[in-house]
């Protein structure tokens, strides 16, 4: 079933969701207080005569329910219940993985987050342990406007004793989300939608990628491009479009926003002396402006120009299509913004 | 189900060991020698101690900002709560909770806790936890009646009876939600009323009086062993002293007040009937007020001469792992 063995085989290409879903299988199969709750995560696949084949609102946990038919909970639509549930099953004994189907369903249910499992360590005196992974899918882009587009990892990376980690390819998703399972703190763990359904290379077996690493995905030296989730392909792609300009430009994909790999950004930065960061998110109060004060902060020697945020646009998520990708980053700003600078 | 003598003794004395405790905090309070917010929850011991008689380490209680009482009962140590309050490193959290967070996990105690509603569903995972391991253990939350109008609350219950979770409900019903009376945001009669939307067991006791909560809180905490299913567990009582420690006191009739704490004392009731009915002798309760007595002394002092934390403690324990 799982790959049992700790090397990682031969990669071939599947998308961000199926590479999700093998390393809740893995984590399922190597650990049973593994659970996963969440609403629809099996769907009509409890039922003797129904299929297995919804999964979720995504289909990332389709199948599994047969797999792990008592590692699999459906739970009824009460994101507070469920959040709270799942805070006291990980404090007493169980590792649960929730699945809050989109982020911004978190204003129903954020204080078990906020002021429940960020704190019990540190309140109770480092005498607790809170292996809680909340999955959610994050971003715009669905045209699924306002209440189902937001990218608001910003506000869990802002409170201490959570952790938000957000994959830009299907391989870091897996090994992301098997260190956050295993990781005794609670960890956010977001799925852009600009990235569930784009297929990358993604080893087999069982593999983690460490909490709190950025990567560098593409080595230049004339501009740093700070990326998160779905905005690491576009950085890409614009510092594709850049090189035929002979402009070289270098991609730092963040993979955890908290906690921030501080010094991945600024090495990055003193290598190339310019730092444009790219976030889904609103401008405000943001991942964008954090690593730009950090930028000022701790690296202002190395500055030979502004730090410039691509962000999306400080407004609701707009329905249609026209007005949602005027919101979004894009290539074409990003483009736009190391022209500036250079 | 009747209390054997050894149970009774032990009742007493967490009963009187909460009484002492809050009292003294209010005299500390009072001499301006405790900071912080802290909730009494004078009137109510009776509650924490019958139904923590019936549970093990292994069985998880969640709490209330009105704690004291249920940390106490639950087995939590009366020095390490009270050099907590003090702000010490040598409290049951090391100075970093305060009266509102007072938690020891090994005691199965999940903590007290300053959001209301909120311990509803730690407990209901606890019994999650409970279930899936097959650990024979219940999960207990207790909060106020002002907490059954939380969200968290009908959530927590939709899914414990959904998934007949080894859960116990149990409502301390102050008649008081804050400073406003509970008949004038609930419009059930009684709040165990609410277990029928949820297909769940609910039962009334009178909270005042020990051998009722002990006898139905056994048979519910029983019950949800045995893997029957949860139960909500309304128990009548009403809060002696404010909302917080300092509480002026000026919505309420103190007429009202005077006829709960003159005659619905659970302690005072509780000495009438053991000692009216020979199970415990009057001069076995007084040794024991003297034995409590002396451990709250001697706590209040070991916690006014512990250190404090050192300032560079402050950022551990954020994470597990950094």
């Amino acid at each position: 079933m799982s790959g049992q063995s700790n090397q990682p085989r031969e990669p071939r290409e599947i998308p961000t969701a199926f590479a999700i879903a093998e390393a809740l299988r893995i984590a399922m199969a190597s650990d049973p207080n593994v659970i996963l709750m969440g609403e629809d995560v099996a769907g009509g696949g409890r039922r003797p005569e129904g299929t297995d084949e919804m999964g979720g609102i995504m289909s990332v946990t389709r199948g599994l329910i047969s797999e792990f038919p008592n590692q699999v909970l459906d739970t009824p639509i009460s994101e507070m219940g469920i959040l709270g549930t799942a805070v006291g099953a990980a404090v007493t004994g169980l590792r649960p993985v929730v699945e809050l189907m989109f982020m911004d369903f978190i204003g129903t249910c954020l204080d078990p987050l906020l002021n429940q499992a960020s704190k019990f360590r540190y309140m109770f005196g480092g005498k607790a342990r809170i292996p809680l992974t909340v999955r959610t899918v994050t971003g715009a882009g669905m045209q699924a406007a306002a209440q189902h587009s937001q990218s608001l990892y910003w506000m869990t990376a802002g409170i201490p004793g959570l952790k938000t980690v957000i994959p830009s390819n299907a391989a870091d998703a897996k090994g992301l989300l098997l260190a956050a399972i295993r990781c005794d703190d609670p960890v956010v763990f977001c799925e852009p939608k600009g990235i569930l359904f784009l297929s990358t290379d993604v080893p087999e077996g069982d593999y983690e990628v460490p909490i709190g690493k950025a990567k560098i995905v593409r080595v230049g030296s004339d501009v740093s491009l700070v990326g998160m989730g779905a905005t690491v392909g576009m950085a890409l792609q614009a510092a594709e479009e850049l090189a035929r300009d002979g402009i070289s430009a270098e991609v730092l994909d963040l993979r955890s926003l908290a906690p921030l790999d501080e010094d991945a950004i600024l090495t990055t930065l003193a290598k190339t002396g310019r730092l444009i960061v790219v976030d889904e998110a609103t401008p405000r109060c943001g991942i964008a402006s954090d690593v730009a004060a950090l930028c000022v902060d701790k690296g202002f020697d190395f500055l030979n120009g502004p730090v410039r945020r691509v962000t999306a646009a400080m407004c609701p998520v707009p329905f249609t299509r026209v007005l949602e990708e005027a919101y979004m980053p894009s290539t074409a700003r990003i483009v736009e913004a190391v022209r500036s600078l250079i | 189900m009747q209390p054997t003598p050894e149970i009774l003794q032990v009742a007493y004395r967490t009963m009187r060991t909460i009484r002492s405790f809050e009292e003294k905090l209010i005299e500390l309070v009072n001499q301006g020698k405790l900071g912080g917010f802290l909730h009494a929850c004078i009137g109510q011991e009776a509650i924490a101690a019958a139904v923590c008689a019936h549970l093990k380490d292994h069985d998880y209680v969640s709490s209330t900002h009105r704690g004291h009482g249920h940390c106490i009962a639950k087995g939590v140590d009366v020095r390490g709560m009270m050099a907590e309050l003090f702000g010490r490193s040598t409290g049951t959290c090391r100075g970093r909770g305060g009266s509102m967070h007072i938690a020891d996990i090994e005691k199965g105690m999940l903590g007290a806790n300053g959001i209301v509603g909120a311990g509803i569903p730690l407990a209901t995972g606890a019994a999650l936890t409970a279930k899936l391991k097959k650990t024979g253990g219940v999960g207990v939350a207790m909060f106020g009646d002002g907490a059954s109008n939380q969200g968290a609350f009908h959530e927590s219950l939709n899914m414990a009876a959904n998934w007949q979770l080894p859960a116990v409900y149990v409502c301390e019903n102050n008649g008081w939600g804050e400073f406003t009376p509970t008949e004038f945001v609930v419009p059930v009669k009684d709040i165990a009323e609410r277990a029928r939307s949820y297909a769940m067991n609910s039962m009334i006791a009178d909270g005042m009086d020990f051998f009722d909560v002990y006898a139905k809180a056994g048979e519910v905490i029983a019950r949800a062993r045995r893997g029957d299913g949860p139960t909500l567990l309304e128990c009548k009582t009403y809060r002696f002293t404010g909302h917080y420690v300092g509480d002026p006191l000026v919505y309420r009739v103190k007429a009202e007040a005077d006829e709960w704490i003159n005659n619905r004392d659970p302690l005072k009731l509780f000495e009438a009937r053991v000692t009216g009915e020979g199970l415990l002798a009057a001069d076995n309760l007084r040794s024991i007020d003297e034995e409590v007595t002396e451990r709250i002394t001697e706590a209040v002092k070991a916690a006014q001469e512990a250190p404090f934390p050192d300032p560079s403690e402050l950022m551990q324990d954020v994470y597990a792992v950094n």
